[in-house]
């Protein structure tokens, strides 16, 4: 609980109804979409407005009290876990489209809108935002572009960072910053917008952002190749790059994956294969025909044991849709399941897998691997129970291997869910001592207090995880 | 798991926004008081209660959590500590749990003293003289949408055994259900004669008890365990094939009783015996294939749907009525927007939460009227007196409130197997 005196000055700025610190309210904002971690906030607040926010912060900041920014926690890294108490900040009040622009094609929006009804909207205009994480139906474009979220459509039309163009936010002392703006081009100064982005609420509150569109594509098709040896789907994913074709969409599933997809989604899928490719091409409709015969083709000569065309828009829609559950899914299988999200350069995916599954037999775990495998990112998913300490520790020994393949595959430890709290001990593996010291310098600059979402990104000692000497 | 896919499909959360009134919160807060985290204090009751147990929140999960067994358990364990139910909860909830609903000759000596007060004009006297007034205008709204209770049940009324015309499919086992044989005899006689020219034979066991779906929804388990166990006897010593089931909330408890008696070992077997043969009413239709309903010529009508959400959630059924629906010749059906969603009735929830169930109301009969159809369907009593009262407080007068049954049985085609072959 905070002092009578703070909370008096919150419950001042946004009225009794939204500054909350009932057992209950503190319980429900304790948790993310991350397993086994939990910690209680102080309080919870939801701001209606920019100036709102920058309120709050002031007196945050006077009091030195933590904020924790907060989408609909869908995050899996940790990333809202309240892990140094303080208030967490919910966006969902500020949830409104305030502007379409037609003529320059970009949109202008409140960081608590939900990025499916978003994606509704403009799709309903003729226009097309192509950041499509599987969260998508719960999750809000703050927090996407808080992680700098990818997608199924990641590989064609890249990602959250390839569509904000300026930002509305407020820092650690209530100062509101703008950058960028509905420019297609700007290099006045250091990009904060992009620096912004991925930020994970730890450099400022997003308050506003302005979204590019595109045009939609005409066409598209989508398809099912089916293996039965996973190293044939895996070379099949390397030699479509290859090949020069960038579809929209090239996903990966194994098999125990496409199990629990299938038994959730019903689609009849077989159960016998050890590898699904869901592949989607749009765009003119002979540039298309043409993609998808030549991904045929080289889908048979990896020795597919079936290739299908999705026969309607309904049915593509409900495998991307299913494929889209396949995480949650998982958690059929065991009470834990621990999800990674390890990246490696487009054409080493079939050695990842190997490695992968090479890994996971070692440690004696279980990891069901799926993925936006057309641009290297895979996650490799651990079924497992938290009761069980043993097998937690083989868990993480083997995901520490993970990111060690990756890395040497010339990889990253995480392509689109962020550091957080659970990445945190790795990042160094990644980005050198030299870039950790940049980062922190940053940060300093932004929050000189450390009251933006503490304890993420940069690890402390303390809270390394089990598995930690490199090699 | 806490993904969070099941938000966007839970109403409560829609209404509010807010992550309590959520299944991921709600379980959330479950666990906390389960880990000594948290006090089962009041206000944790209270989120509890604000669940409708609609359950759109399990087909959403793709993790298979069973939200409405955890809801079960927790409502279990609060009714046994609980003081703190509003006044006038607990001694009403004793009176229909205890008293009323585990006796079927009480709940038609209901229905019979219901009637009487309808038919003597007292209802008249007692809304002129404000007697409703003193009731919370919720229940006063609700008493007006009450159709004609009777103290004659169905097998009363036409016994218990009927034949199938035609040749025989199968024998099916009729739920009558508390509140349909007492609020809606004339749907149950439907029921079985729609049965009956399908080409079922129909039995319907007087001994048969409440489903006990009121009882576990609200905590009461040691009550609808016992209520369980009368049915599987009833529906057992009948060797039916199938039991029908015309409410969704009734079908879905009896597909559940398998969960409810698992730890019974004497019944398990009994228990899932039942679970097994639970179907609704429209599947048995369709699976006959041997209904035509027409709507008389020169009418064309326009129909929509509210889905039952225990029969779309827990029985997955939600193809089955619309197809029914859809072959009605000279009837344009039309999907309501959010016709899955619940509409606020679900059980007593909208007697003890008027507030959060207006609103839904309200919201269910927006979409509703935009369909401008003539009738709107539904597949359980609760929804069905629910949509009643939504059109009689948001409606334009236009839109009738039926039973899917009612509807389809006035306008069912006779010898329809022979017209189902002419046009084949
Ligand atoms: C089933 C499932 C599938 C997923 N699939 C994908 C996927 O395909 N691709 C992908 O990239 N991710 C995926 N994710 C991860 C997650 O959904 C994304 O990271 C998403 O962008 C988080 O959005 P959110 O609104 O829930 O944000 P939250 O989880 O609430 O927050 C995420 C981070 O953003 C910060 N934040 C939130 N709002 C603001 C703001 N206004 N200002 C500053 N900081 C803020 C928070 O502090 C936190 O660090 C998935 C998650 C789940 C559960
Ligand atoms: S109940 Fe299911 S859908 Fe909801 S958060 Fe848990 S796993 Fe996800
Ligand atoms: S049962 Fe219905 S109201 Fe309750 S949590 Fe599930 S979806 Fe929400």
């Amino acid at each position: 609980m905070l002092q009578e005196t703070v909370r008096q000055q919150l419950l001042a700025i946004v009225g009794s109804d939204f500054y909350k610190d009932d057992p209950q309210s503190l319980v429900t904002h304790s948790y993310d979409g991350t397993p086994m971690l939990q910690a209680l906030p102080d309080g919870v607040i939801y701001p209606a407005s920019t100036e709102q926010v920058s309120a709050i912060m002031k007196v945050l900041n006077t009091h030195r009290i933590p904020v924790i920014g907060r989408g609909s926690g869908t995050n899996l890294c940790g990333g809202t876990v309240p892990v140094e108490g303080g208030v967490v900040m919910v966006m969902h009040r500020m949830n409104r489209i305030l502007e379409v622009d037609l003529e320059n094609l970009v949109a202008i929006v409140q960081p608590g809108l939900i990025t499916k009804s978003f994606i509704a909207h403009v799709e309903s205009l003729g226009l097309f935002y192509p950041p499509d994480p599987s969260s998508m139906a719960i999750s809000t474009i703050g927090g996407n572009i808080a992680e700098c979220s990818g997608g199924l459509r990641g590989l064609k039309y890249g990602t959250t960072k390839d569509y904000v163009l300026g930002l509305e936010a407020v820092l650690a002392s209530g100062e509101i910053i703008r950058t960028g703006g509905k420019l297609m081009k700007d290099v006045a100064g250091y990009d904060l917008t992009k620096l912004l982005v991925g930020s994970e609420g730890t450099l400022a509150i997003i308050t506003e952002a302005t979204l590019k569109l595109v045009p939609p594509p005409k066409y598209k098709k989508t398809m099912l190749a089916m293996y039965k040896d996973l190293y044939g789907a895996a070379r099949t994913v390397s030699k479509i790059i290859e090949s020069r074709i960038i579809p929209s969409t090239l996903e990966f599933l194994d098999n125990a994956t496409v199990r629990v997809v299938d038994d959730f989604a019903k689609l009849g899928l077989p159960l016998d294969m050890e590898a699904i490719l869901l592949i989607e091409q749009d765009g003119e409709t002979e540039m298309v025909e043409r993609d998808i015969a030549r991904i045929e083709e080289i889908c048979r000569s990896e020795q597919a044991h079936s290739v299908s065309i999705a026969e309607s828009p309904e049915e593509a829609l409900k495998l991307l849709t299913a494929r889209r559950s396949a995480f949650t899914a998982l958690a059929r299988l065991r009470p834990t399941t621990i999800l990674e999200d390890a990246t490696v350069p487009r054409s080493k995916i079939a050695e990842m897998v190997l490695e992968i599954n090479r890994i996971a037999r070692k440690h004696q775990v279980t990891i069901c691997t799926f993925g936006h495998a057309g641009d290297g990112n895979l996650h490799p998913t651990a079924t497992t129970d938290a009761r069980d300490k043993e097998e937690i520790h083989r868990v993480e020994a083997a995901f520490a291997e993970i990111f060690e393949a990756a890395i040497r595959l010339g990889g990253t430890i995480t392509g689109e869910h962020g550091v957080g709290l659970v990445k945190s001990p790795y990042l160094e593996w990644k980005v050198g001592s030299a870039g950790i010291e940049v980062m922190q310098a940053v940060k300093q600059a932004f929050d000189p207090h450390h009251l933006l979402n503490p304890g993420k990104i940069f690890a402390k000692q303390s809270r390394k995880r089990v598995v930690l000497q490199h090699g | 798991m806490r993904c969070g896919f099941c938000l966007p499909a839970c109403p409560t959360f829609r209404e509010t926004g807010i992550e309590a009134e959520s299944p991921r919160g709600r379980i959330a807060l479950m666990k906390a008081v389960t880990d000594g985290l948290m006090m089962p204090d009041q206000s944790f009751e209270e989120q509890m209660s604000h669940c409708l147990g609609c359950r759109a929140c399990e087909p959403a999960c793709p993790a298979d959590v069973k939200y409405g067994q955890l809801l079960e358990q927790t409502r279990e364990a609060i009714e046994a500590h609980t003081e703190s139910h509003r006044w006038w909860v607990k001694p009403l909830r004793h009176v229909v749990f205890k008293q009323l609903f585990p006796h079927q000759k009480r709940v038609r000596l209901l229905g019979g003293a219901i009637r009487l007060y309808q038919q003597a004009g007292l209802r008249k006297l007692a809304r002129s003289a404000g007697v409703m007034k003193l009731l919370p205008v919720h229940l006063s709204e609700m008493e007006q949408v009450l159709p004609d209770a009777s103290s004659k049940g169905i097998v009363q009324k036409i016994g218990s055994h009927h034949p199938a015309k035609g040749t025989k499919i199968a024998k099916v086992g009729m739920f009558r259900g508390c509140l349909m044989d007492m609020l809606f005899t004339e749907t149950n006689i439907k029921t079985v004669e729609l049965l009956t020219e399908a080409g079922f034979e129909v039995v319907i066991p007087d001994t048969q008890a409440c489903c006990g779906a009121l009882h576990a929804h609200s905590g009461e388990m040691k009550d609808a365990r016992s209520l369980a166990r009368k049915n599987i006897a009833a529906f057992q010593a009948a060797g039916v094939d199938y039991i029908v089931s015309n409410a969704g909330g009734c079908g879905a408890s009896l597909t559940e009783y398998d969960h409810l008696l698992h730890e019974d070992e004497q019944w398990r077997e009994g228990a899932l015996w039942l679970a097994k043969r639970v179907v609704d009413i429209s599947h048995l239709l369709i699976r006959s294939g041997k209904l035509a309903a027409a709507q008389p010529e020169g009418q064309p009508i326009r129909i929509t749907y509210q889905d039952s959400c225990h029969l779309r959630n827990v029985m997955r059924s939600a193809d089955a009525p619309r197809k029914l629906l859809r072959d009605v010749s000279g009837a344009e059906f039309v999907e309501m927007f959010e016709a899955d969603r619940c509409c606020g009735s679900a059980g007593t929830y909208n007697i003890v939460q008027p507030e959060m169930a207006g609103g839904l109301l309200a919201r269910k009969m927006e979409h509703a009227n935009a369909t401008k159809a003539h009738y709107l369907l539904t597949s359980n009593p609760g929804c069905l007196l629910q949509m009643k009262l939504g059109a009689a407080k948001h409606g334009d007068g236009q839109m009738q409130v039926q039973h899917i049954v009612d509807f389809l049985h006035e306008r069912l085609v006779h010898n329809s197997s022979d017209k189902v072959k002419e046009q084949a």
